[in-house]
């Protein structure tokens, strides 16, 4: 240690100082610190790779472990690779009507969300700014609103077909009624937590409405406004799987169906990965691109 | 020569789950051009609701708030307000802030170079051309009153209203502050309201100190004219007699109005 070095070296000032390069010893003993510091860092990067790794392996094993005691029940994962390495392997074959691969049924449902999830934001966004700005329209709403959300995705199905008799528009509006709710429900908070100093700064500049949504409103709300769509695109994705499961065609809803409608049960675990990878995407892209645009908006 | 600014006989009640409470009771007051006017009390003696009634952001109850020969109806940038909190929009950097306003007032009338030339001219006045590029976040508390400062000028306001300018910042940036503003009101010849909470600061940068009396129905319960000559500074204003004599005169009224101190005094 340094310290310690000048303390030896203060310590008999009569005698001659010790033969020893000082300077040396000094660089000696920081170069060890670094290094220490640097093998803590690779150390804490690797762990978050191998630890759920680790995890992955160990649930995995005991999977496989269940599968091979109980015979009959689910496949283990061993038995899902020998049953579906096509689907595995090759998610972009096509070979026509609904026997594609994954890529192609993930991407169909995918559009329908992107759809879907784009009307809800931006209704939800203009619609949250409205009831948060003007208080009877919130007090008027905001108990509607509270209880419409609870509305599962799957029970609107039946309305949304009855009223728009059609597959296609039905799954698009299932969509979005089931995640508008939580984007006009944060818009909300977020407009009405805008610091009265921001409103007080465009009243002085009198800025024109229009210009207070841009340049005020959605800025200051932006934190709000992407949490409430970041739930809302993990709810569009809970409902597409679900609705397309009974509105049939192409889809990896439907593609779950059919699988199990045709027993096979490795198909649908296949599936099941990628539903949750797919959204996991979903959830991080709505996130990365929050962090994006909020950036400086809670610095203060 | 009229007034710039007179509030004649202004009321303000504010209601609360039905009960009324009177913030100020009959103040009157004229500002002429040109005037530094320092507004001091305790606190809740609705000094903020009195500099609120001129930005227009506050409604009064009864009398009359009159800017030249018009009646004060709501805000507007004749009458540029410095916040207590500075009041940057966070996601704007600050060349962008200044912008808003510019823009917002000379935007149509003019090119855009001469916009870009407002908004750097009253960056320069207050030294902060040096980080335009900067975010609210990243620059220090005094920065960014500067830059509030800066906003507020580039409207070219009437009457300039500071609420508690320098009250967050610490003492040697307050001073700092105190110089630049000292330096803008000379320069650009603003009138300006303050409100502040520091005697010396009050006496230091003001024509007139307006006292409040204590709240509910605070009104104006003295005023001292500081015929300090200018410019002043901070070293030499303690050894003047008119200094010290202005400071007497409000730290003595604003004992008397001690609420707490009557309170210890009495029991």
């Amino acid at each position: 240690m340094p310290f310690d070095l000048v303390k030896k070296a203060t310590m008999a000032p009569s005698s001659p100082p010790p033969e020893v390069d000082r300077s040396a010893l000094l660089i000696a003993a920081q170069k060890k610190q670094i290094d220490a510091a640097r093998l803590r860092k690779v150390a804490e990067k690797a762990s978050t790779f191998i630890m759920p790794a680790l995890f992955l392996g160990i649930v995995l094993a005991s999977w496989e472990a269940t599968a091979q005691a109980f015979p009959g029940g689910l496949p283990g994962p061993v038995q899902v690779w020998t049953d579906s390495q096509e689907l595995i392997t090759d998610p972009f074959f096509d070979r026509g009507g609904v026997d594609k691969g994954l890529f192609w049924h993930i991407l169909t449902s995918l559009s329908r969300v992107g759809i879907g999830f784009s009307i809800a934001a931006v209704v939800g966004v203009l619609a949250g700014a409205f009831i948060g700005t003007v208080g009877w329209a919130r007090k008027g709403l905001d108990p509607m609103f509270q209880v419409l959300r609870t509305v599962p995705p799957l029970a609107w199905l039946p309305i949304s077909l009855a009223m728009l008799r059609e597959a296609q528009p039905s799954a698009l509006f299932v969509i979005f009624i089931t995640s508008v709710w939580p984007i006009v429900i944060n818009t909300a908070v977020g407009v009405r937590n805008i610091p009265v100093d921001y409103i007080n700064v465009s009243r002085v500049l009198r800025l024109h409405p229009i210009e207070f949504f841009f340049k005020i409103m959605l800025p200051a709300a932006t934190p709000h406004i992407f949490t409430g769509l970041r739930i809302g695109v993990g709810m569009s994705w809970l409902a597409i799987v679900a609705s397309e499961m009974l509105l049939g065609g192409v889809g990896v809803g439907f593609f779950i169906w059919d699988q199990y409608n045709a027993a096979r049960i490795s198909d649908i675990i296949v599936a099941l990965v990628w539903v949750g990878l797919v959204g996991f995407v979903l959830d991080r892209l709505v996130a990365g691109l929050g962090h994006l645009v909020s950036r400086g908006t809670a610095a203060d | 020569m009229p007034p710039l600014l007179s509030l004649e006989n202004v009321y303000v009640d504010f209601e609360r789950d039905g009960v009324i409470s009177s913030v100020l009771d009959n103040v009157s007051l004229s500002v002429n051009t040109g005037e530094y006017i320092s507004i001091i009390g305790h606190s809740g003696c609705g000094k903020s609701t009195l500099l609120n009634v001129v930005a227009g952001l506050v409604p009064l109850t009864l009398g009359a708030a009159l800017l030249g020969n018009r009646e004060i109806t709501g805000p507007g940038p004749d009458r540029a307000v410095v916040f207590q909190n500075h009041s940057l929009l966070p996601w704007m950097t600050v060349y962008e802030n200044v912008r808003l306003a510019v823009d917002k007032i000379y935007g149509g009338k003019e090119t855009l170079s001469q916009l870009h030339e407002r908004a750097m001219t009253n960056l320069d006045l207050v030294k902060m051309t040096h980080a335009i590029k900067k975010r609210p976040g990243e620059i220090s508390g005094g920065m960014k009153q500067r830059v509030g400062i800066a906003r507020a000028l580039a409207m070219e306001p009437k009457v300039l209203l500071l609420d508690e300018p320098f009250g967050a910042l610490d003492a040697l940036t307050r001073g700092h502050l105190q110089d630049t503003v000292m330096a803008l009101h000379s320069r650009i010849k603003a009138t300006v309201l303050m409100i502040t909470h520091d005697v010396d600061e009050a006496v230091l940068l003001a024509d007139r100190v307006v006292m409040m009396t204590n709240g509910p129905k605070a009104t104006i319960g003295k005023i001292v004219d500081v015929r300090c000559p200018r410019p002043r500074s901070r070293l030499s204003a303690f050894q003047d007699p008119e200094f010290l004599r202005c400071r007497q005169e409000i730290v003595s009224f604003l004992e008397q109005h001690d609420k707490v101190a009557k309170e210890l005094t009495d029991a």
